[in-house]
């Protein structure tokens, strides 16, 4: 039994010296999905959690971890992140010239633009999941500051394609929870005058012309299935076929402005959406309550630019964002907008520090770790899944010495699929593989 | 629901109380002028004269002999939109500026202190036929929806000349240069996409046909491009044609004539006065400025007396800003028809009131100060023609949008508040200075 435990050990990602189970004993437990137990118990065995609760016996074959002083999380969720690929940059320099049939000889002329049928700047069909490099540093990065689970997309172009929810740890094939996860929309123009689309509007029409070209493929396509006389067989088109399989779109949206617009465009689309930005939500919050749309907050907070010029005159608008963006989740709190954070360049580590700023701003600490946990979770419809501590969840965790943000914090442990790992200590520069001792790969 | 909607939408116009502005020198551009005052309820114009019974409970402004007239409208400008032009296309009838708006742009504020309550905001003129065009309010405050003036007719833009054509000139490498590159070529692109709109149209025709012969039948693709196109040809989209040369005027009302529709305005065009008759036989109107010409070649040919001409030969005339800035003294630029050309003041102060109204199909509602029409007022402290004139006070709907002496009273706490959060963004930057950078950090956009 105990050989067959081993090589079960070894098909599966975690390391072979990796225990089948863990006990996390005596720690405050914050399950998020349930009250919060000052002395608990969480079973890990074989990437699941087996058990959470005050009396959990703890079977013979469970390594011990005493946690007394420590607090279990579960793993933090970084709910949008794009994937910097070598493939994403080929089909970006590409554009729409990647998705005719013309040879890309340097001496042919490039072909004329003729508007959305030539599908400019969209790859809706390419997958985060077969993109995403699993050695990419700054997933160590961002699992070292206690984030397990990252929704990643293709980074490039309108239709950017489709996004996944991966586990930081493990190998590739591992690594993947759920795939597609959505459609990452961007209005990125072809910052050209000769290229469609230049300009909002263009993206905007265009967008639109893409969904109703997918339903309308859909229609002939059902209609050429069923023999129906006189119906043509429709050209195959993969950028119609990946916005068709994308379960959710993802709309860019920072101004109250913005917010509203791409709400009411979601609408028209007739698509699950969900807006990211938000940095003015604070200023909308019951106009988005009533679309029931969820929100990815960006932690990066509106700032003066590095390089701003000090004379330049800064307007009380302005400034009035910069103060009051990190109000946003504490707005969208209180007037039930389905919320959850993503990182936005905020390096990882800089993560509590963002955090506290709209805790400073009104939101409780409850709320901000379910944002960043089964607040995530849900708006990706996984919370079966990942974002609480629940008998039969992703044993994704985070064990620190004391409240999720403070400031003097430190993570202890961090589980991803019931794997142990050690961030280095904070002052050290980033770790080598010695430094990690549970999970070491 | 339908009723409860009403009824929360109507609220606010039944809680506020009348508005009484007496002692006035009122201009209504249709009706004369007098000494006298106005009566606003649920936010239109409920009676003028010069004398007016005030209803009790009345909210009673004294203008002290100051000027109301109504609110000015620019039937073209760029201001209130996140992007303008798209112009990578020589017909992106598909585009609209709906799909744009700002309600937050500070020219709205900036418009109302010029006394502009509505102006139609187009597409620009990169391209032979431009995008979908939206008229709005000046309502300050409100968003989108909220600025948007409901049941105005759709417009779209269409433009001719060297802005279209030069497009060959802008060739990239790599590039193919956009077609048109000449005006013949500008002539073909109409030619080809309302072809190209009819045989559209014949395909859902032939669709209907066949769904109500009981057959089955998979409904055509949507064309969002050539959607606008067939509501021109059917009479249902005003177009508006950016215009200079005479011979491109004519060449864009006989294609008209020739498809079946109508030109509703022509903008700009600075060469009206040779064909003001052609223009007014087509029942086209024009939109001109008064004095801003030889920008560039095709605008060389320009005389001041274009209006006047025009607006004696029977064409509707108004003129228009085009331009953030020029907007909020359209005021004075209605006075120079009067040195160039000689017309009235009343028909000066028509050509950015009643005639751009007509122009956008909203005459019904605003342009002038009639019993019924939306409450759309300005206050002059002198003439609105005059060089001196300032705005005192704009309503629109009946509700106070600008007022000069609570700007200006407004202004010092504003400074001090943008003074105390400059300071605090100052102090918490110096609390973290120059935060970690991580590796490889991206921000999605």
């Amino acid at each position: 039994m105990r050989y067959l435990i081993c090589v079960l050990a070894l098909c599966g990602a975690a390391p072979a010296d990796t225990p089948t189970a863990i006990a996390l004993r005596d720690a405050r437990v914050v399950t998020v999905s349930g009250p919060t137990l000052e002395r608990g118990t969480v079973l890990v065995r074989d990437g699941v959690v087996e058990a959470a609760g005050e009396n959990v016996t703890i079977p013979a074959d469970a390594w011990v971890i005493d946690a007394r002083g420590l607090t279990v999380y579960p793993g933090l969720i970084d709910a949008l992140s794009v994937l910097e690929s070598p493939e994403a940059a080929v089909a970006s320099a590409g554009g729409a010239r990647t998705v005719t049939q013309r040879p890309a000889t340097p001496a042919a002329p490039a072909p004329t633009n003729r508007g959305p049928e030539d599908r400019p700047l969209n790859h809706s069909w390419t997958r985060a999941a077969d993109l995403l490099n699993a050695a990419d540093r700054r997933f160590e990065d961002a699992r070292n500051a206690g984030f397990t689970t990252v929704v990643v997309y293709p980074g490039a172009g309108i239709f950017a394609g489709q996004g996944a929810v991966v586990n930081l740890a493990g190998e590739k094939r591992r690594m993947v929870v759920a795939s597609p996860a959505g459609q990452y929309l961007t209005v990125a123009t072809s910052r050209s005058f000769g290229v469609f689309p230049g300009s909002l509007m263009g993206v905007m029409a265009y967008i639109r012309q893409v969904y109703l070209d997918a339903a309308h493929y859909q229609l002939q396509r059902a209609a050429w299935d069923r023999n129906q006389p006189g119906v043509a067989r429709p050209d195959y088109d993969r950028a119609l076929e990946g916005v068709l399989e994308s379960p959710r779109v993802l709309l860019p949206a920072g101004s109250a402005v913005e917010l509203k617009r791409m709400a009411a465009f979601a609408r028209e689309l007739q698509t699950k959406a969900i807006l990211y930005g938000a940095e003015a939500g604070y200023q909308v919050p019951e106009a988005l309550a009533q679309t029931g749309l969820p929100v990815l907050v960006s932690l990066k907070w509106p700032e003066k630019p590095r390089d701003a010029d000090p004379d330049a005159p800064v307007s009380l608008r302005t400034l009035e964002l910069r103060e009051r963006a990190p109000s946003t989740p504490a707005a969208f709190a209180s007037a039930r907008v389905p919320f959850a954070f993503y990182t936005g360049g905020t390096a990882p580590r800089d993560v509590a520090k963002a955090v506290k700023r709209a805790l400073d701003a009104g939101l409780s600490e409850a709320a901000a770790v379910r944002a960043l946990t089964l607040g995530a979770a849900a708006i990706y419809g996984l919370e079966a899944r990942l974002g609480s501590i629940d008998k039969g969840k992703i044993a994704n965790l985070v064990v620190t010495d004391g409240p999720l943000f403070g400031e003097k914090t430190r993570i202890r442990y961090v589980f991803v699929d019931g794997v142990k790992f050690e961030p280095p200590p904070p002052e050290a520069p980033s770790a080598g593989p010695g430094a990690v001792t549970g999970g070491a790969r | 629901m339908k009723p409860l909607y009403l009824l929360a939408a109507a609220l606010p116009l039944v809680a506020a109380p009348p508005i009484v502005i007496q002692n006035a020198n009122v201009i209504t551009v249709t009706k004369g002028n007098f000494r006298g005052a106005v009566l606003v309820r649920d936010g239109k114009i409920a009676a003028l004269g010069e004398k007016v019974m005030v209803p009790p409970g009345a909210q009673v402004i004294d203008a002290g002999g100051q000027y109301v007239m109504p609110g000015i409208i620019d039937p073209h400008s760029h201001i209130a939109a996140d992007s303008i032009n798209e112009g990578a296309l020589a017909v992106s009838s598909m585009t609209g500026i709906e799909d744009v708006l700002n309600s937050d742009s500070i020219a709205i504020y900036r418009a109302l202190a010029g006394g502009v309550t509505t102006a139609a905001i187009l597409h620009g003129s990169a391209n032979p036929i431009g995008g979908k065009c939206d008229v709005i309010k000046m309502r300050w405050g409100k968003d989108v929806a909220g600025i948007r003036f409901a049941g105005a007719p759709p417009t779209i833009k269409f433009a001719l000349g060297e802005n279209v054509k030069r497009s060959g000139a802008l060739s990239l490498p790599g590039l193919t240069p956009r077609y048109p590159g000449s005006r013949m070529g500008v002539e073909d692109v109409f030619r080809e996409s309302f072809t190209a709109a009819r045989a559209y149209r014949r395909e859902w025709e032939v669709y209907r046909e066949r769904l109500k012969r009981g057959e089955p039948a998979v409904p055509p693709r949507r064309d969002l491009k050539l959607e606008p196109l067939v509501e021109v040809l059917e009479g249902k989209r005003l177009v508006h044609a950016h215009c200079y040369r005479a011979d491109e005027i004519l060449m864009m009302l006989r294609v008209a004539e020739e498809y079946g529709f109508r030109i509703r305005v022509l903008i700009h065009v600075l060469e009206g006065y040779k064909v003001a008759k052609e223009i007014a036989a087509h029942g086209a109107g024009a939109t001109t400025f008064s004095d801003w010409w030889a920008y560039k070649v095709e605008a060389f040919d320009a005389i001041p007396y274009n209006a006047a001409i025009m607006a004696k030969k029977g064409v509707l005339v108004s003129l228009n800003s085009d331009d953030a800035e020029l907007m909020r003294h359209l005021n004075t630029e209605a006075a120079k028809v009067m040195k160039y050309g000689g017309l009235g003041e009343t028909e000066a102060l028509a050509m950015i009131t009643i005639n751009a109204a007509r122009q956008l199909g909203i005459d019904q509602r605003v342009g002038s100060l009639e019993p019924g029409k939306d409450a759309d007022l300005v206050m002059f402290d002198r003439h609105p023609l005059s060089n001196y004139a300032k705005v005192q006070k704009v309503l629109i709907d009946g509700q106070l949008y600008f007022d000069r002496d609570n700007d200006a009273s407004a202004r010092a706490a504003r400074e001090k508040r943008r003074q105390e959060l400059l300071e605090k963004q100052k102090a918490q930057q110096k609390k973290s200075p120059g935060e970690r950078k991580g590796p490889a950090e991206r921000r999605p956009q």
